[in-house]
């Protein structure tokens, strides 16, 4: 595998997607590509930090709007 | 199916309802997760029956998941909060054609996904289609290689760090950051997402990849080693 292969094949390897035979053809070719190995640490870091982020909160005005319609439109319940 | 479970439960689902009901808006605590979901379906039975506080707990569960999706597909607050309204809305008048077949949730992500997806078309015509054929995997090799420190996000405060995942998510074509939230941030499988946009796993593979590769090279920008704060 070349680092074009290894790119085309970057998410599958990080959400463990990819076939056991594609896999170690990979991680072979990670075992001796510096700049390859490099953009996979750094993808999954960026998916871990995304992750582990929680940017949007649901404010507590916009909570209660929504409350307040579903109680209009559907009843109270 | 539901009725069946339904008829069979319904001591048990008087008695959880009763517990939800106290549970309910206006301040509503969250179950365990293990408990959210083995009673969902009893849930959504009662709220199929017309059990309108069995609903609003539905909603309570997944209001602040469902208002993220929004404002993360539509970048806009305003837009956000309707999508989100609609959504809810949408699904208690088509709860009888939710037969089950997926997780409440993704069934519920779908809806708020379009409703999301409407907005952003009228906003920004002709922008975008999420109909467009999947491109070729060419020019996807990242240019802007460089090393960053084994923590890189510590280089950040919290608020500082979630501004520039904001901005950074913002600014991704809708394409991919739809895609890219639904799965790394929602957590839906590719299937589901698949299903909950309309397009083919395959398709949704393709557009995480390119969302996943810029949303490394943008952070590239931030995390390198030597880039001030």
């Amino acid at each position: 595998m070349n680092c074009k292969g290894v790119i085309r094949e970057l998410s599958n390897y990080i959400d463990g997607d990819l076939d056991p035979g594609l896999k170690t053809e990979l991680e072979r070719h990670l075992g001796h590509c510096e700049d390859c190995t490099m953009i996979v640490d750094q993808t999954k870091k960026s998916i871990e930090i995304l992750c582990d982020s929680r940017p949007v909160v649901l404010p507590s005005d916009v909570r209660s709007r929504l409350h307040a319609a579903l109680r209009q439109k559907i009843g109270p319940g | 199916m539901f009725n069946a479970i339904f008829m069979t439960e319904k001591g048990l689902t008087a008695r959880l309802l009763g517990l939800l009901d106290n549970l309910s808006a206006p301040n509503p605590h969250r179950l365990p997760s293990s408990i959210a979901r083995e009673d969902e379906h009893l849930l959504v039975a009662a709220a199929k029956k017309g059990d309108t506080p069995a609903f609003e707990e539905l909603v309570s569960r997944y209001e602040d998941k469902i208002f993220r999706l929004t404002k993360n597909i539509t970048g806009n607050h305003e837009d956000a909060e309707d999508a989100m309204q609609d959504a809810f809305l949408k699904a208690y008048s088509h709860l009888q054609d939710f037969h089950g077949d997926s997780r409440f949730y993704t069934w519920l992500v779908r809806i708020a996904a379009n409703e999301s997806l409407m907005r952003l078309r009228k906003r920004r015509p002709n922008q975008f289609s999420l109909d467009e054929p999947v491109e070729g995997d060419t020019d996807l090799m990242p240019r802007e290689l460089e090393d960053w420190d084994p923590s890189p996000e510590q280089r950040y405060a919290q608020a500082e760090l979630q501004g520039i995942l904001a901005e950074i998510i913002d600014q991704l074509d809708p394409e991919f950051r739809i895609v890219l939230v639904l799965r790394d941030l929602e957590e839906l499988s590719t299937q589901e997402t698949a299903e909950a946009l309309g397009i083919s796993v395959p398709a949704v593979k393709s557009r995480l990849l390119r969302a996943r590769l810029k949303l490394r090279e943008k952070l590239n920008r931030h995390f390198r080693r030597g880039t001030l704060n």
